[in-house]
């Protein structure tokens, strides 16, 4: 009888398969007001690693799983899914979320798990010096703030004195991050800054667009996201502000922000960090492996858009970052620590991109114990309402870190301080 | 006329209008409280589903199509028509009406003279089915809702106000539209409730259910007769909001505008409603221009923003401490 049991039991052990090794949870909002955005960045997320798993045999032969935790982009539901999902060995969490972000800083550097941001979270945790678990490469809010003025510097041949720019922002810490990097912009190039809050959800906001109307900016900024962007750009539309003045962080500039406005959104315009489309070799490979084998996440419907594009882009820098930890490890199986040793050496170049399907997508960045932040750069793109379609209409710009490395050095030195953090990387 | 008060006119205006789009929410509240006793905490979502709803069938939208593809492997999306507005808006409506029926068959029926806490608890479990059962059938996806209302400035209305003030004022479309038809729902709501046979049974129902049931008034129609009406006020509501903004999950939010109006208005007076949500309104659009304007900054030094949700709520407040009925509401002594 004993014989009998253990040879069943090696029997099934055998029959099942190999448990993934590699843990990634994916703290995805598909449900409530912020859906539209959560659902196309999770499938896109989801989607990189499937094709991985399925192309590839995983990254460097192992698996890679990704349960997803429902956030609702809620930030006390987004500290449950970490709880509840930290002890399955999870190696890196990516919120899609600021304020889920800021609650979890001080969780991960306890609990030593990397935490991933791309262009979202706590700018200063560009700082490595200062948070040694943290990572925002390739761009931060304070990057794309400083990239919209460099952009409308150029467009005003280097000068914006007496120029009146308004910023719309989603009146919470997402929305208030660039606040501080355009009034020190405004000081340098002489423009005036007014600031024009909008509460959550957005739905209502015709008194900041007469104001707008009454104030006459030369240009707006936007810090937007969920339904908030669309209603802005509808209002815009109402009071015949010219959409071409009209710019939005790259939260603000995907599909659903500007499709409810129709012919009105024709060009409006966002940031993107970026390239977005389905005209990259690596859809050929999503088609054969995922897309035509029934294997695609959510409806699979949400392909080639801006947030899916986005949550691919962040699941391409995470298995990057995996492999690189695999190879300073000299292991396939890697632990989270190990993982963030794996972010700190990064470096993506332009061949690397091309050769995972990617070519001019994304900038080449690389990483280092001081820099978790990248370059920052960022492309600007146009909506055209009768092709519905995004279109580049500028390469990378850099931003103007001659402003933004001492704001970045003061917020975290403070943040180091009001936590006894000692700098690092010495 | 000065500059400043001439915005201070086009903001009170535009405030009246965005009072009414507040009205059209509460409306539907008003009406279940005013013949079942019950607050609907699901008035929200019911003009989320009612709009989710219409967009699907005018796009031809297969429902449930992604539950169906995933267990059939099937890649059904669309049924390949599109129907006009007009038909796709009374489908809608047989829908709510459908809904009704099954709210009151398998929730209402079984909580008949429970207190009203059990039905208000009923109803924000409603609310969460809803809001899942919505996103099963159509997706979380946001879609652009068309049914041929005018949006944008009010071209006649920025001339003439142009040439007699020397200032153009801003006033949507849409929300003039908005205007027209929710004048047209209270007068209809107004007069069925007074004066026709069901509507008195209806106002019957609302004050004790077992002597309305005494007197041969059949409660099981009543509610399926005002989840039904409240089902076409949210539908009206879910059209207005969402040519707006499109449709998308945070128009259940809406609700969340509709609170002070009532605490205002008064749950059970259907005008109360309307003048509820204008004093909101206009009182939230004031509020907003002045504490933003460079004038406020230039006496106090500082300036507000983002103001209008804070300014609704205490206004509300400040009702429910000095006449805890609203305006219109009727005052309900409760003897022990």
């Amino acid at each position: 009888m004993r014989k009998t049991l253990t040879a069943l039991a090696l029997a099934l052990a055998a029959a099942t398969p190999a448990m993934a090794e590699l843990v990634v949870p994916n703290l995805s909002y598909r449900t409530g007001p912020y859906a539209p955005g959560g659902i196309p960045y999770a499938d896109g997320f989801n989607d990189y690693f499937t094709l991985l798993n399925e192309r590839d045999g995983g990254i460097g032969g192992e698996k890679v799983a990704t349960p997803e935790c429902e956030t609702a982009y809620n930030t006390e539901k987004g500290v449950e899914c970490y709880e509840a999902t930290k002890g399955s060995g999870a190696l890196v969490y990516n919120p899609l979320s600021t304020g889920i972000t800021y609650q979890l800083i001080p969780k991960v550097s306890a609990d030593k798990i990397p935490l991933y941001t791309p262009g979202y979270g706590r700018t200063s945790a560009a700082n490595g010096k200062v948070f040694e678990w943290v990572f925002n490469y390739p761009a931060n809010y304070w990057d794309g703030a400083s990239v919209a003025i460099k952009y409308l510097l150029d467009q005003n041949g280097g000068d914006l004195s007496g120029k009146k720019i308004a910023l719309v922002y989603h009146n919470s810490a997402y929305g208030k991050e660039p606040i501080r990097t355009l009034t020190e912009l405004s000081k340098k190039h002489g423009y005036t800054l007014v600031e024009i809050p909008v509460d959550h959800p957005g739905q209502e906001q015709k008194s900041q667009w007469l104001q707008i109307r009454r104030d006459k900016p030369d240009y707006v900024l936007m810090w937007g996201w969920g339904v908030m962007n669309a209603v802005a750009i509808q209002e815009a539309a109402n009071i015949k502000y010219p959409m071409e003045n009209f710019i939005g962080i790259w939260w603000s500039g995907s599909e659903n922000d500007v499709l409810p406005a129709g012919d009105g959104a024709n060009g409006y315009k966002s940031l993107a960090m970026h390239g977005t489309g389905m005209d990259y070799p690596v859809y050929a490979d999503l088609k054969q492996y995922v897309y035509d084998t029934g294997k695609a996440s959510g409806a699979g419907d949400q392909v080639g858009s801006v947030l899916y594009s986005r949550g691919m882009y962040a699941a391409l820098v995470i298995s990057e970052a995996i492999r690189k930890a695999q190879e300073l490890a000299g292991a396939s199986g890697i632990n989270a620590a190990q993982l963030r040793d794996g972010f700190e050496a990064l470096e993506i170049t332009e061949e690397r991109m091309a050769e995972l399907g990617l070519p001019n997508f994304g900038q080449p960045f690389k990483a280092s114990c001081e820099d978790h932040g990248g370059p920052g750069a960022a492309l600007i793109q146009q909506w055209d309402a009768t092709a519905k379609k995004w279109s580049l209409i500028t390469g990378f710009i850099a931003p103007d870190d001659e402003v933004l490395v001492p704001l970045v050095m003061e917020d975290s030195a403070a943040f180091a301080a009001e936590n006894s953090i000692a700098e690092r990387c010495n | 006329m000065p500059d400043q008060l001439l915005y201070a006119m086009e903001a009170g205006l535009n405030g009246l209008m965005a009072g009414v789009m507040y009205s059209l929410v509460a409306l539907g509240f008003v009406l279940i409280f005013k013949a079942s006793g019950i607050f609907n905490y699901a008035q929200g979502v019911l003009a989320l589903f009612a709009a989710l709803t219409l967009v699907g069938f005018q796009e031809g939208q297969l429902p449930f199509a992604h539950l169906i593809n995933t267990v059939f492997g099937t890649d059904l999306h669309h049924f390949g028509w599109r129907l006009p507005a007009i038909v796709a808006i009374a489908l809608a409506a047989g829908v709510m009406v459908l809904l009704a029926i099954v709210i009151e068959r398998y929730v209402l029926k079984h909580l008949v003279n429970q207190p009203p806490i059990i039905l208000f608890m009923a109803t924000i479990g409603m609310a969460y089915f809803l809001e899942g059962l919505g996103d099963i059938m159509w997706g979380a996806d946001i879609k652009t809702l068309d049914v041929g209302l005018p949006q944008g400035i009010n071209e006649t209305v920025e001339s003439v106000t142009g040439s007699l003030l020397g200032y153009g004022f801003f006033i949507d479309n849409l929300d003039i539209v908005a205007s027209v038809v929710a004048a047209l729902l209270v007068l209809t709501l107004t007069l069925f409730s007074q004066y026709s046979k069901q509507g008195r049974a209806l106002r019957a129902v609302a004050d004790d259910h077992q002597a309305a049931l005494s007197v041969g008034i059949s409660l099981r129609f009543i509610w399926v007769l005002v989840w039904s009406i409240a089902g076409f006020v949210a539908l009206v509501a879910g059209i207005m909001w969402g040519s707006k903004s499109g449709v998308q999950f945070s128009l259940s939010l809406i609700a969340l505008k509709a609170l002070p109006v009532l605490m205002l208005g008064g749950f059970t007076s259907i005008p109360g409603a309307i003048v509820g949500g204008l004093i909101i309104g206009m009182g939230e659009k004031l509020f907003e221009f002045t504490v933003s304007s460079s004038w406020f900054g230039d006496i106090f030094g500082f300036t507000l923003g983002a103001t209008e949700n804070w300014f609704a709520y205490v206004l509300a407040l400040l009702f429910l401490v000095f006449r805890p009925q609203g305006l219109f509401g009727e005052r309900i002594i409760e003897r022990v």
